[in-house]
Order: C-alpha cells, then structure tokens, then sequence
C-alpha cells in the first residue's frame, strides 16, 4: 500500500518532463500527462512490481465547455487500481475540443477496449491503435456525439422523431383536442 | 375391430342386412372415429394435468377458474382460443412443406394408436408387427419436425430441427434394442400376445424379471427423449432455442403441435405399459381398459415430474448418453436374453 | 453481397435483442459452425437511456430516481452509490440510524437480486421449478420495500444525507419473519438445484474465468470471487460501518470443475445470500435511535471537487466519478457498471463453446441491460 503521494512522487521521478501536474488538494490526487505519454505512463504503473496497477477502474472522458471554472477541453479520466497493493491514483489526459486524439490503453487493461470506445462514442475522442473503435451504446450512424456539452438534438433519425414529445399540459394548452374529455368530445 | 362389428352385429338390428362392403367400413370409421377422440381427449387430459402438477410443484395454484372445478376446462378454452388467433405463416417460408408439418406430426402420433392394446378386445387392429409398427409410425414425428424447421425459414426453428433429427435418431436404436429383449421371450410382435404373456401374478409382469426390468429404463429413458421431454427437451429448449422447431407457428397449427406432444406422451406410456406392466392386467375390480389408461398416465406423471425437477442436458451430454451409455448396455441385454431364451 | 464471407459451414445468428434467455435487449452475433460458436460479437445500447445527460441536467438529488432505473433489480445499492458519493462531495457524515438502515435496505435488495439472479439462471439451464421458488421469496422482500416506501421495484430510497423513510411499526419482526422462514428455502434450492447432476454438467465445465482475465477485464462483485478471489468492497473499503459487521466473503472453490467456472459464480451468489441473511439480523439487532434525515442545506451544492466512489451492489463493483463544479447540478456523472465489464469479457470466454453454453454463460455472469446501456 502506498499513498498517493508517494506513488505521484515515483511517476514525478520517472517520467520528469512527461507530467504536467499533479495536484493533492483534491478528494482524489491526480496527475496530468500528455496525451502522447499515456500509453506509456499506463504501462509502466501496471508492470511496475511496486506500482502493480492491475485494474482499470473507470475510464471516462469529461468535457469541459461552459464551465465557470475550468478552462475548455475535453479530459479522459483513468481511475486505476492495484489489488495487489490497495492503492490507488487518477491519470488525466487533456485534449483539444478539436480532433482530439490519444493512445489506447487496451493493450495494458483489456477492459479499456469497451471503455474507449464509451469515450469515443460519446465525446468522438479517437484512441490511436485501438482495435475496434466502433460506436458502442449509439447506433452506428448516429451523427454528433451526445455527452458533449453543446451536443444538439437531432430532429429525427432515420425518418423518427427524435425529439422529446410534448408533454399533454404543453400540446392542451396549445388548443390541440386530446380526447381525454368524455364530454366535449363531439 | 372384429369385436366392434360383432357388437354391431348383435345389438344392432338388420346390421347383417347391410351390403358386405359397408358392414367392413363401418366399424374402420367407428374404430377411427373412436381412436380420434381419444387421441383428442387424452392431450386435453394430459395438458391440464401438466398445468395442475407443475402448479403443485411450484407452490401455485394453476388454472383455477374456467369450467368451475380446478379450472377443468381451462385447455379447452385454451383450443378454442387458438382456434380463432390468426394463422401467420412467415412471407419467406416454404408455404407448402409449413403447412404439412403439424399434420405430419399429429399423424404419426395417431395412426399408432391403432395397435395400442386398451383391453382384451379393445385394440383397433392388433398387427402381428404390432410393436415394430409403433417403432415405425411414431419415427415419422421426426419427419414432421425437420419439415417444421426447414419450412419455417428460422434459424432457431432450423437448430430444433436439426437437434431433433439427431436426438430421435440416436434414441431410438437403444430403444428398439431393449423393446426386443421383451419380445424374444414372448416370441411375437404382436402388442396382444406380449400382454397376454404376462398373465398371471403381478410378478409375470416383465418389469419384474432382471434383463427386462433394466430395459424398462432404457425404453422409458429412450421414449422419453423421443418425445422432447426433459432432460431431452434440447430441441425446443425455450432459454435457448426460443421455441425450437416450432418457434414460427402460432394458431391451430401449433396447437397440433401441442396435441402431438401430449399424444406421443401417452403413446409412449402406453408402449411401456405393454410391453413392461402388464397391458391391460390388473386386479379384477377394475376393468381392463381402465387399468391401462391409469398405468400409462401413472407413466405420464413421472415424465412430468422430471420435466419440473430436472434441468437440461447439452447437445454432447445428450448424444454420449445415448451412444456410451444407453446403446452398450442394451446389446448386452439382448444378449442376456438371448442366452436366456436358449437356455 | 456478404454470402461468400460465410461460403464455410459457419452461419451467423442473431441471438437477441429479443431472446428469452439475453436478460434483456441484448444481441449477440453469433458465428455458430453447427452447434459450435466461433465467435462472439455483443452488440449493447437497446436500452440507452441518455442517464448520464440527464443527470448533467438536474440538481444533485434529482439523479437518484435515474440511478434506481439502471440496475433495475437491485435499485437500493444503485442509489446507495450515488448518495455516497455525493456526500462524501459534500464532505458529509450520516448518522448511524441512516447507515444501519441504509445496510438494512442494501442487504435485503441484494437478496432479492440474488434470488432473480439464481432463478432465472436455473431456466435458462432449463429447470423451471427454482425460478418460482426463488420468485415466491423475492416477492416477501418486495412486500417488505411497498410497505416500507411505497414502491416496489424503484425505491427512490437512499436520499443524499439520508433517507427517504424510517421503518414502519412492525417492519422489523416482519423481517425477522421472513429471515426463518428464508433460512430452509436455500437449502432446499441446493438440494433441487446446486448439486444436481445435470445441473453440474452444465455448468460446472463451462465459462472459466481466469484469475488474469478477471483482473485485466476489471471483473468484479460474484463473479470476481468465482474465480476464487476473496475481494468485497464491504469488507476491502468499508462503507456505511461495514467494518462493524460481521461476515463472511464466500469465494468459488472449484469444487466439480476448474475455479471460475459458471457454476463456481452461481455458488457464489446462493452463498452471498446466507451472508446478507447475517448482515440484516446484526443491522436489525443494532437499529440505534436517530433521524433518519440529516438537515443538509435545500439546495444541494458541493464545492468544486471530484470523486470517484464506489460500492459492492450485487452485480459487483458500481463506482460513480462525479465532478462539481461547484454549481447546483453535477458538473459530470459517469458510472462504471460491473456488467459492462464484465459482458466486454464475453467473447473471449465464450468462443468455443456450443451454443447452450452461450446460455450458460450469459446466465452466469447476472447482467442486466439497464445498467450496462444506462
């Protein structure tokens, strides 16, 4: 077991230039790398037999656009675990809004494979090398990617309406004859 | 059928009048028309019972309400009501070879009651290969089934069809193996002659003597399998299969299917009873027939008390039962009753 | 046209998204060679419900009733995660009345997932009996949930910084009644089920996990200890007071084929219903006096954070990653389900296999769609 500081101290050693930042402040310490190092960053802490992060946790992306606090990017979170050594530590990558793009981890945790293309179809962040970067919970053709945060809803796919339907307050008070009125029903 | 146009004869008047041609049919129609009904009632029977035992066994309650008494007429709701559903049949389905199918399989299973042997004088026609007819005539069921699959245009029905092509190949040579250990001491095919061989005490019956009783097992084992119950239930294993080979069939036509289940259930029984309990023999304060009917449905219980114990054998586990298990002790008991019959 | 692809013996079906045995909407294509299958492809998202766009969209208490609709089965756990984690955003302790209830409500849910669990992997093995045991059961602990708030299946239970109902008058002797009377039904389910032969030629052979796959796949909850690893969030990372509980973590022995097999994960769960059995008697026989609502502002809000929680629900590990912005609505909700890991795993252990294995193995793992395409 070790704590988290000690294990962003190692990574500070080990990757010096790689890490952006590291920040303790929070709930959950985190480092920052670049995208280009992950890969490698990821390797190194499942294989290292004092690191022996065996699980990938979560793996989820985060968009930061209209956020009052933080700058605009798009973010991929690897939440990572040892069972062997019950420690724990976040990695974050951030990545442009525009084409963003970085290294798959699959190779590392199988479970990534699934995860990624979660990322990918929901943010449309492309993970170089991965071996089967499909949409996974949208259709194949769905265009757009919905988590982002000024995603717009299609008006309809494939000839449905996609939009949400009016509620029965909104389309009665808009005069619409329902028929839920036995009585006035002609 | 030579009873019924003797009963004919006495009770009704002028029957020796009538022209010699229908004073043969007529008794053909009535011993069909007779055969038809029970192969009607008896499903009707039997599909209630199911659904009152495996309630039982589940800790339920079953059909309760229609007809009054512990909902008796529930399955004939239920046939009118599949009577009147609409019959779909799939647009790329070979029309013909669908239509066929369920008529196929309720044909097998009806045409072999014709030997069954309901009592000393009620057998419609009692071949002198009765018991190899019943091994021929019920297999054509398995004609139906692959139709069935094949016409339907489904992958799944295909599976279920495939599956009961080889199930009920590989089951019945066990089964005719140990039907034979009964027939080479009585030393006929014929249903009446192997009942009547087991006259006597109830220790005459054939389940009672050692070869034979361990071939009890085997045919009860083997029909059982012949008829998809579970265990053997592979091809229409609903958790795998959907509803097997009949998976595109919805109104009257999967209602054949259903009575064509339920009457092979009883056929099969009924050939255990003939050939392992006696037929027809019993005590004398029950008549004959009556002693039949409860034997084979005695049988028909245990098959549906397996079918709400036990869970399902896979493909291979189903095909080495049959041919590593069941196949070599059947030659060895038509040995045992070879060298038995010589000495 | 795509007939020359498959000029072999091999024929594609399509297994769901309506199939009787899929636990939902999922479709598998299968690459079947007869009765062999070569090959595994699981398509998921038949049940997307856009959860984590909602949840972008409403206040911080708003996302439970959303959490409920995931793991439609075992809706108590589901919320329970969630409520955690926004309180440990919020850096807020519940009393131990709350945590006592809340451990209450998480044990009894998980029984009654087990038992759906249990009993609709006996049908799909094809025994029909176990099912409507293990329903009858289910069905007392869903009374007890009606009465207790109303709902049956989406409890709407866990709030954040308590919860939503004390116990009824009664409610604790009627659970004491159900608990006796529950005691004989596991095991009579083993004597119908567990140990049956055919049963144990179905299962027993067939699905193996490796220790390695488990681990890579990020396999949690039952079927992480079906393949022999003693790991339980209750008792790894306590939750709730879990540590004050006395219990234990069964895990797969291996003992009719080779550990992680189908039948180890099936074992594992019946024996996880004797342990939840234990929790809810010490949780009833501890019940200390308390509000069973902590007075938290209206207006939920947490400062500008993020965590990554997670909890042992009975499918297995369920983490939430919530991210504040220090807004009214959370920032970003993300939810790691145990099924999507576990299911990802599929094809790797499938391949091989004949097509009722498929079954068999699907039924192991316990997945339920709602969670996996939330």
């Amino acid at each position: 077991m070790k704590q988290a500081s000690e294990i962003l101290q190692t990574l500070q050693e080990q990757f010096a230039d790689k890490i952006i930042k590291s920040s303790q402040e929070c709930i959950q310490p985190f480092a920052v790398v670049p995208p280009g190092a992950v890969a490698e960053i990821c390797a190194f802490l499942k294989n290292d037999p004092g690191m022996a992060f065996d699980t990938l946790m979560c793996l989820s992306g985060v968009d930061y656009k209209g956020s009052k606090k933080e700058p605009e990017r798009l973010e991929v979170v690897y939440h990572l675990f040892s069972m062997r050594h019950r420690h724990k530590i976040v990695l974050k990558v951030e990545l442009p809004r525009e084409d963003p793009a970085l290294p798959t981890v699959e190779g590392v945790w199988a479970v990534a494979n699934w995860h990624e293309r979660e990322a990918y179809d929901m943010y449309g962040i492309h993970f170089d090398g991965h071996s089967d970067l499909r949409r996974i919970l949208c259709p194949d053709d769905w265009v757009d990617y919905p988590l982002r945060k000024d995603y717009v809803q299609p008006e309809s796919y494939r000839g449905m309406p996609a939009a949400a339907a009016k509620q029965f307050a909104q389309r009665a008070q808009e005069g619409e004859d329902l028929g839920t009125d036995p009585f006035s029903a002609g | 059928m030579e009873y019924l146009r003797e009963v004919l004869t006495r009770q009704v008047g002028g029957y020796d009048q009538l022209p010699e041609v229908l004073q043969i049919f007529l008794p053909m129609l009535l011993a069909c028309l007779l055969c038809l009904g029970l192969v009607a009632l008896i499903p009707l029977i039997a599909i209630w019972a199911e659904r009152k035992v495996s309630a039982h066994m589940q800790d339920r309650l079953g059909p309760m309400r229609v007809g009054g008494w512990h909902g008796w007429a529930q399955t004939i709701a239920d046939g009118v009501k599949l009577l009147l559903k609409e019959d779909i049949i799939p647009a790329q389905a070979d029309r013909l070879l669908f239509k066929l199918a369920p008529l196929v399989v309720f044909a097998g299973g009806f045409a072999a009651f014709v030997v069954l042997p309901f009592g000393e004088s009620f057998i419609v026609s009692d071949l002198n290969i009765g018991v190899l007819y019943i091994a021929a005539i019920s297999s054509l069921g398995v004609v139906g089934i692959i139709m069935a699959g094949w016409a339907s245009n489904n992958k799944y029905a295909l599976f279920g069809g495939m599956r009961a092509a080889a199930q009920i190949v590989s089951y019945e040579i066990p089964t005719v193996l140990a039907i034979l250990t009964v027939v080479i001491p009585v030393g006929s095919l014929s249903m009446q002659e192997i009942v009547k061989a087991q006259s006597g005490s109830v220790f005459n019956w054939f389940i009672f003597q050692p070869v034979t009783f361990l071939a009890f097992w085997i045919v009860f084992l083997g029909t059982l399998a012949e008829v998809n119950r579970t265990p053997f239930d592979i091809p229409e294993a609903e958790s795998e299969l959907v509803a097997g080979y009949h998976t595109e069939y919805s109104g009257m036509r999967f209602a054949f299917f259903f009575l064509a289940e339920y009457a092979n259930m009883f056929l099969v029984s009924a050939l255990a009873t003939t050939l392992f309990l006696g037929g027809w023999h019993g005590p004398g304060f029950l008549p004959g027939p009556v002693w039949f009917i409860l034997k084979a449905m005695a049988l028909v219980f245990v098959q549906m008390w397996l079918r709400w114990t036990l869970p399902r054998l896979r493909v291979d586990q189903l095909m080495h039962v049959s041919w590593k298990v069941l196949l070599p002790i059947a030659f060895v008991l038509v040995l045992a009753a070879g060298t038995l019959a010589l000495i | 046209m795509q007939v020359e692809a498959y000029a072999g013996e091999e024929m594609v079906l399509n297994m769901g998204p309506q199939h009787p045995s899929t636990h939902g909407v999922l479709r598998l294509e299968l690459e079947t060679d007869g009765e062999i299958v070569r090959n595994v492809i699981p398509h998921i998202g038949y049940l997307h419900r856009c959860f984590e766009k909602h949840a972008e969209k409403v206040d911080y208490p708003g996302v439970i009733p959303f959490c409920d609709r995931m793991d439609y089965i075992a809706s108590m756990n589901n919320s329970l995660g969630y409520a955690l984690a926004v309180e440990k955003l919020m850096d807020l302790e519940v009393n131990e009345r709350v945590k006592t209830l809340r451990v209450l409500m998480a044990e009894l849910n998980r029984i009654a997932s087990h038992l759906l669990s249990v009993g609709t992997y006996a049908m799909d093995i094809g025994s029909f009996t176990p099912f409507l045991h293990c329903f009858r059961e289910r069905e007392k602990i869903l009374d007890l949930f009606e009465w207790l708030c109303g709902a049956r299946l989406l409890y709407n239970y866990n709030w954040v910084g308590g919860v939503s109902h004390d116990i009824p008058d009664g409610f604790e002797a009627k659970t004491r009644e159900f608990l006796g009377q529950f005691e004989p039904v596991i095991a009579e389910l083993d004597k119908l089920l567990s140990y049956n032969k055919i049963f144990l030629e179905r299962t027993a052979n067939v699905g193996i996990i490796s220790e390695e796959q488990a681990l890579s796949h990020n396999v949690t909850g039952p079927n992480l200890r079906g393949s022999g690893i003693a790991w339980d969030l209750r008792r790894e990372e306590p939750y709730c007071g879990y540590d004050t509980y006395d219990f234990e973590v069964p895990v797969g022995l291996g003992e009719y084929g080779p550990l992680g097999s189908c039948w180890d994960r099936y074992y594992v769960r019946v024996r996880e219903m004797e342990q939840s059995l234990g929790l809810i008697r010490q949780a009833l026989d501890r019940l200390p006096e308390g509000d069973v609502q902590e007075h938290i502002p209206r207006r939920v809000r947490p400062a500008k954070n993020e965590v990554y929680d997670r909890t042992e629900t009975p499918r297995g590990e369920l983490g939430y990653y919530v991210v504040s912005d220090g807004g009214l609505i959370p920032f970003r909700v993300k939810v790691k389900s145990p099924c999507f890991t576990v299911l990802s795993l599929l094809p790797a252990i499938a391949r091989g296999g004949m097509v009722a294995d498929i079954i068999a193995i699907i039924g192991s793992i316990d997945i339920v769609m709602g969670e996996i395409d939330r």
